[in-house]
């Protein structure tokens, strides 16, 4: 187990430094330049400006110095935001981002898997159909457009929540609701697909066989089994919602990581796109380990090679 | 019992994920004590929205609209500008310009204190005028708006003479001397502009890297202070600055900031009270013009198509430049497609810029020098066609590509087709960046292209247009249009009138040249409370001046 882990830590740095060299790269291809008064410089003084952030060595150099930097864990300073490490700015922005996330995931996966139960469980009934189309429409819209729709109905028309904006936890339900429909959309199917096909296979029959009850049946036997390939879209899910919120956060004017990675797209700003990739990336390598160490935990038949 | 195990694990996940839903809500609710919409409404303190958070708060290194807008808020320079857009007091009561106009003698107050108690001096200016033009400190503007007005800076700039040779020197604590490259008329109002604001020298130093990263590391000497801020804050206060030497001028107590970027949702925080002024985006103008408080703030940046006569032989020719200037319905272009107050130009510096130096508007004076009219168009490109000896040109439009640049490059392109028999226009749309390398490379026919004003004075203009100019990046040159431009820099600098007269001629000229076709002068259509008093909308660096702003009897 821990060799293992080990291993699995090993590939994971790779990983991430082939992220980061591919991401620096993709980078320096961005047309434009940091300067943000670009239009009005005139080319000497732009030389001037570059030089001084080290903009102008050749680009192997700045590499080189990226990485150096990278080791000692220092991520640069943000050409926006002067003199700012650009530490600073993920630190102050990743806490809404992950306050939302997950209680989008847990409300999203919850939600779905109750739902998907229901609907396995009363199979081909209104509540089957009802939570298909529920399903349906939550894969199928994107998750800005229920963000408009629940702040128009709820906290315009309703007055039930705040509009916008962030420092209490009223200000966190309807971004948390725009976000968990998608999570609880997939999660609902899943759980359905796999909890009928389970309940049709042998050992099901064996326990039904044995007297124990339907209850028993569905939460013991289907259930836990039905759940593991949901684990398996856990991850992609989590990262998602990592991600995806950037226009949610946007909508309801939140002071989020996905908002901020987008701003510095548009500015160049090289420190901060490099850091919030990294930080994007290590958190989904992160997930992914998670999720194939809860494989082998909650289901025996999948084993580590090499484990005993 | 392996079995076992893992069952009570998988259970305990399922568990610990309700737990974890509870906490996290449990943590939350504890903020609940100060619910921010419900707080008591204090007298005179105003809520607005701001675009987006203050990337720097360094009077030398701003650059953006919010820095400028909030460093203009807290500090303050020679000069402020007034209600009526002219400079008034600030830290200098009063100037002196040698016979020659390159010399500047301020004289400044003696009861003007920085936060921390220390008089505003001298020093202080010769310090951080020399800092922005400084190489190490990689200013940006610094170079842009110093370059070519004060003595040596560029000279500085590029490492070729120490700072000190840099033209500004303190003649004891409170008179500072300012030498200029060429005569400035329109220096005075440079000085409102927050790369001139003046640093004290202990407390920059002392901070170092962390100066102007938070509020607890600037030093106000202007109308307001923040009580709260860092450099990526989305909420921050603004309160009124005991200390600055005018402060019995200044009602409002207290103003707060949200960073909003969405429309929509500036809109709705604005019905549901919990903001003073939001910004209208064009698609909601149509359902909030009939609104009370509906109002459209002017802004003078003009936008125009460049059209390239180094590459494309058919806009070298004048007659095609003419035909096309004049062949597009720019009324329905403000009207149907942008629909936020934005106003036609047919002409280049904007209406309500600047006075000439009889008090009447500048555009007035100089009138519709380039207006939409089919059939001179037509005139003008049947006689381009004969010359060119064909009956098919065809164009390449260069435009940005966002949304509404999409539509408007589109509608161009349509409206120049359909006008224009005989001419065929491809479209390319790139992002800003891209287009300004293109710009630069000259590799464009015609380009979508804008430019807002950097101090008070039409030459920030008309000085695009010069001969190798920075940005004219199109091959126009038209020599006496040179030699008029380059006169109210020089001989003719300390003369308004004919300085003016000049102006007037070579605009002219631009248009007989058929240099640019003027589009239109943007504005902006907003939502503004009626208890929102005395904020003014300046022509040129922050947008807003709050200074004299106060909380009207409503509400």
């Amino acid at each position: 187990m821990t060799r293992y882990l080990l291993r699995r830590v090993w590939y994971m740095l790779i990983t991430l430094f082939i992220i980061a060299t591919f991401s620096f790269f993709l980078m320096k291809i961005l047309p434009g330049s940091p300067l943000q008064a670009e239009d009005k410089l005139s080319e000497e003084q732009k030389a001037i400006i570059l030089e001084k952030y080290g903009l102008n060595e050749p680009i192997p150099v700045q590499y080189a110095k990226y990485l150096g930097g990278l080791v000692k864990g220092d991520l640069g300073v943000s050409f926006k935001f002067d003199n700012t490490p650009v530490t600073t700015i993920l630190i102050d922005r990743i806490g809404p981002s992950a306050l939302l996330g997950f209680q989008a995931l847990v409300v999203g996966s919850i939600l779905g898997i109750i739902l998907g139960l229901l609907a396995s469980i009363f199979r081909n009934s209104p509540i089957d159909f009802s939570s298909t189309i529920i399903a349906v429409i939550g894969t199928s819209i994107p998750s800005f457009v229920f963000a408009g729709l629940l702040q128009y109905v709820f906290a315009v028309k309703l007055g039930w929540f705040p509009v916008a904006l962030w420092g209490t936890s009223a200000h966190t339900i309807l971004p948390t609701i725009a976000l968990a429909i998608h999570p609880m959309a997939t999660a609902a199917r899943f759980t359905r697909t796999e909890m009928v096909e389970v309940l049709h296979s042998n050992y099901i029959i064996t326990a039904r066989a044995k007297g124990v009850s339907e209850t028993g049946i569905i939460l013991k036997h289907g259930l836990r089994n039905a759940l593991i390939p949901l684990i398996t879209v856990l991850g992609p899910m989590a990262v998602g919602l990592m991600t995806g919120s950037m226009v949610i956060e946007q909508i309801f004017a939140i002071p989020g990581i996905g908002e901020q990675f987008v701003t510095s797209v548009m500015v160049n700003d090289y420190p901060t796109i490099m850091g919030t990739t990294l930080l994007f990336a290590f958190g989904f390598i992160v997930i992914i380990l998670i999720i194939d160490l809860l494989y082998g935990l909650i289901d025996p038949r999948i084993r580590l090679a090499g484990g005993k | 019992m392996k079995k076992k195990y893992s069952w009570l694990l998988a259970l305990s996940l399922v568990l610990s994920m309700f737990l974890a839903a509870c906490s996290g809500n449990k943590e939350t609710a504890d903020d609940d004590k100060k619910p921010a919409e419900d707080a008591p409404k204090v007298e005179q303190t105003l809520h607005f929205i701001n675009g987006d958070t203050i990337p720097s708060m360094d009077p030398g290194m701003v650059t953006d609209e919010y820095g400028i807008q909030f460093t203009a808020a807290i500090m303050e320079g020679l000069y402020r500008l007034d209600e009526k857009g002219q400079p008034t007091e600030g830290i200098a009561t009063k100037h002196e310009v040698s016979e020659d106009g390159k010399t500047w003698t301020f004289t400044l107050r003696e009861d003007a204190k920085w936060e921390n108690g220390d008089p505003v001096t001298a020093n202080d200016f010769v310090f951080a005028w020399r800092r922005a033009v400084d190489p190490n400190q990689g200013s940006e503007y610094g170079p842009y708006m110093m370059g070519g007005v004060i003595k040596n800076a560029n000279a500085v700039n590029k490492g070729e003479v120490p700072v000190d040779q840099l033209g500004v020197k303190a003649d004891g604590d409170y008179k500072l001397v300012v030498e200029l490259e060429n005569p400035t008329p329109y220096f005075e109002s440079l000085t409102t502009f927050p790369t001139f604001f003046p640093l004290n020298e202990k407390f920059v130093t002392e901070k170092g890297d962390t100066y102007a990263t938070s509020a607890d590391t600037l030093l106000s000497n202007g109308p307001f202070k923040f009580s709260n801020w860092t450099s990526t804050a989305q909420q921050w206060e603004l309160v009124k600055n005991p200390t600055y030497w005018d402060a019995k001028t200044v009602k409002l107590e207290k103003m707060t900031y949200v960073v909003v970027k969405e429309a929509q949702t500036a809109v709705d925080l604005y019905e549901k009270g919990e903001v003073d002024r939001a910004g209208l985006s064009s698609d909601l103008v149509d359902q909030y013009s009939t609104h009370d408080d509906y109002t459209v703030e002017p802004d003078n940046s003009v936008f125009y198509i460049k059209m390239n006569q180094t590459r494309n032989p058919a806009l070298k020719n004048v007659n095609v430049r003419n035909a096309i200037a004049r062949a597009f319905d720019k009324q329905a272009l403000v009207d149907e497609i942008l629909n936020n107050g934005s106003i036609v130009a047919n002409g280049l510096v904007p209406k309500d810029f600047v006075p000439t130096p009889d008090g009447k508007d500048f555009r007035e004076v100089s009138g519709d020098l380039m207006k939409f009219d089919k059939a001179e168009a037509k005139k003008y490109w049947d006689k381009a066609l004969a010359e060119l000896g064909t009956d098919t040109v065809e164009i390449e439009f260069l435009g940005g590509d966002n949304e509404v640049s999409k539509m408007m490059n589109q509608y161009l392109a349509n409206q120049l087709s359909t006008n224009l028999p005989g001419l065929k226009v491809t479209l390319k749309e790139v992002p800003f960046e891209q287009r300004l390398e293109l710009d630069t490379a000259m590799d464009y026919d015609m380009q979508f292209a804008g430019w807002g004003p950097d101090f008070l004075d039409p030459y920030t203009f008309m000085n695009l247009w010069l001969t190798g100019g920075g940005n004219n990046q199109m091959g126009y040159s038209n020599p006496e249009y040179d030699k008029l431009i380059n006169e109210t820099a020089t001989t003719l600098a300390l003369d308004p009138e004919k300085r003016f007269d000049n102006f007037l001629k070579a605009e002219k000229i631009l248009f007989e040249d058929a240099a640019i076709a003027p589009v239109y002068q943007r504005a902006g259509a907003l939502l503004v409370s009626p208890k929102v008093q005395g904020v003014f909308t300046n022509q040129f660096g922050a947008t807003y001046e709050y200074k004299w702003a106060s909380v009207g009897a409503e509400e």
